[in-house]
């Protein structure tokens, strides 16, 4: 079984204050701490259990400068054996379609059997380009996988999570992009030992002109839709806010819940 | 043609919430441009479905095909393809759901068309498709223009728009479909529903719901003592069932269940539009969160900005005087 897990780095952006940048189309990065996106882990994951059942190698893919090196060695401690990164000042400013045509143009001259990747990225959002990138490789794909059952005669079993707590059984052919939903499995923990331990590993860099590609296959050139401009979401009327001392604030929680029926 | 499509969502023979939504965008669009708006509908014995939607828009193409009886992105996807070729719509909206995210890529890519997914607008200025869509968990918007071409594709997100009432009294057309055979390489096999756990926390008044902001398995138990204080049931947001430190049946939001009480108690749950589609119809929401700016203080009636792990022991302490 060959299998490729494309991940992303991105910004934990949860907790952070987030600033919009000069350009008003992106937001400051510095200061924000950076990590595999949380999908992607569960795909890289599910990637190295399928190894593990099956047998075969996992093959890790990233876009990005050197930082990208943080998680594609994260993925190498994690069990994968080997790690590409696609870099290139051309690929700045992809969308997701863009994104998935050069993933697509460093996949298809690989040898695999399956693609796995997250269901969408904790920064855009797209949730595209797993199902895109199959497309432009010409092989079929499920989205939102919340299960792989078996994989038997060149075909997998999966479950496919649909709204309000229903699942869908899916056979299908491979090869095939599954892109892997949050709790499909318990993703290994990596310690800095570990990481340490793969950073002699060989990571293969390809550039536009490695993959044969034009600049306007890729960046904003390449890309379907352009983003105009960022802002921050109009504050509707919004919650009353509670203030106060700890104890305050209690008091005045305890006060709501009897008005509005959660205390007898 | 300069149609405005919506492809029409349904499953177990219900036309789905999202559809109404689209139409109901669609239409506001239609009225401004002129152009027709057309629901199109795939199904197998989907006639009742048609009726249903044809005071939605100006026409319906029903095409029916019992390979068309469930959802398969591969069948839609030709269908569609085919539909779209010769029909040629100016805009065709589809859902940002399980069904539009397995569709909606592959269809663009066949039909060299831009697509914009997970929109919580969409508009059209000078000829130009436009939207706007969330970033960083909705904490940030970004107003996108799709490249001009003669037919572009947008997601919408479910829950963006209010349903009204309205009759265009359309006409339903039949198309044949011009599926052959049963597609062999992607088969839907069955259905499964999740199991059903010991509380079901769609029938109680309150709801103490605990997020990300949890930190670890260790402190449910601080949650779950505040909602026995209250006679409440403990339900989470997605995070929690993820990391499996509550079953999947306390999950609620899109994935998990809608809930309504008469108060939820929403603690350490920044409050994605997944989660928010799932409980902003509850009758009193109260907010716990660090991060003032976390879009449930959007959703909430009441909010905390504060760190839960010493307003929650608070609270649980003042409510056992309360009832002494």
């Amino acid at each position: 079984m060959e299998i490729i897990v494309c991940i992303k780095r991105v910004p934990e952006t949860a907790e952070a204050d987030l600033v919009i940048d000069k350009t008003e189309r992106d937001i400051e990065k510095e200061g924000l701490v950076f990590d595999i996106n949380e999908w992607d882990n569960y795909a890289v994951e599910e990637a190295i259990l399928l190894k593990e059942k099956y047998g075969g190698t996992v093959t890790a893919i990233s876009m990005g400068p050197e930082e990208v090196n943080e998680i594609l060695r994260k993925a190498l401690a994690m069990g994968a054996d080997q790690a590409i990164r696609l870099t290139d000042p051309g690929f700045e400013g992809s969308d997701g379609y863009a994104i998935a045509r050069v993933l697509s143009r460093a996949i298809n001259p690989l040898a695999y059997d399956l693609v796995l990747t997250g269901v969408q990225a904790e920064d855009d959002g797209y949730g595209q380009v797993g199902p895109t990138l199959a497309e432009l490789l010409g092989i079929r794909h499920v989205a939102i996988v919340n299960q792989i059952e078996g994989i038997e005669n060149g075909r997998a079993r999966v479950h496919r999570e649909l709204e309000g707590g229903l699942d869908e059984v899916i056979d299908l052919e491979l090869p095939a992009v599954l892109t892997i939903q949050t709790g499909i499995n318990e993703p290994r923990y990596v310690s800095i030992m570990g990481i340490r331990k793969v950073a002699q590993k060989e990571t293969k860099v390809l550039g536009l002109q490695d993959l044969g590609m034009k600049l306007e296959e890729a960046g904003e050139p390449g890309s379907m839709t352009v983003v105009e401009k960022v802002f921050f979401p109009p504050v509707g009327k919004g919650a009353q806010i509670l203030e106060g001392t700890i104890d305050e604030i209690s008091d005045k929680v305890i006060t709501i819940l009897k008005e509005k029926g959660g205390v007898a | 043609m300069d149609d405005i499509f919506v492809l029409v969502e349904h499953r177990q023979g219900a036309i789905r919430d999202i559809t109404f939504e689209m139409l109901m965008k669609g239409k506001q669009l239609c009225e401004k441009t002129g152009n027709p708006l057309t629901a199109v509908l795939l199904g197998n014995d989907a006639g009742a479905m048609a009726e249903e939607l044809r005071d939605r828009a100006n026409r319906v193409i029903l095409i029916e095909d019992q390979k068309l009886e469930n959802f398969n992105s591969e069948a839609y996807q030709r269908v569609l393809g085919n539909v779209v070729e010769k029909e040629k719509p100016f805009l065709t909206l589809m859902g940002h759901t399980a069904f539009g995210m397995d569709l909606a890529p592959g269809l663009a890519v066949q039909m060299k068309a831009p697509l914009a997914t997970d929109c919580i607008d969409v508009m059209m200025e000078d000829d130009r498709v436009k939207a706007t869509r969330q970033t960083y968990g909705g904490k940030l918007n970004v107003e996108v223009s799709l490249k001009p071409a003669q037919c572009s594709m947008v997601t919408l997100r479910p829950a963006s728009f209010s349903v009204e009432d309205y009759s265009l009294g359309g006409e339903i057309t039949r198309v044949t479909s011009p599926l052959a055979e049963e597609i062999p390489s992607k088969r839907f096999l069955e259905y499964v529903e999740a199991a059903a756990g010991e509380v079901d926390i769609t029938q109680t008044e309150i709801l103490v719901s605990v997020g990300r902001g949890i930190k670890d398995p260790e402190n449910i138990p601080m949650v779950q003592e505040l909602a026995d204080s209250l006679g409440a049931a403990l339900s989470c947001s997605r995070p929690v069932v993820d990391k499996k430190w509550l079953p999947k049946d306390r999950q609620v939001g899109t994935s998990g269940k809608t809930v309504k009480p008469k108060v939820y108690i929403a603690i350490g749950i920044s409050g994605a539009f997944q989660h928010a589609a799932g409980m902003k119809g509850s009758g009193t929401i109260i907010a716990i969160n660090k991060d003032p700016k976390a879009p449930i203080f959007n959703i909430a009636h009441f909010g905390i900005v504060g760190d839960l792990f010493k307003i929650v022991p608070s609270l649980k302490g003042k409510i056992g005087e309360a009832l002494a």
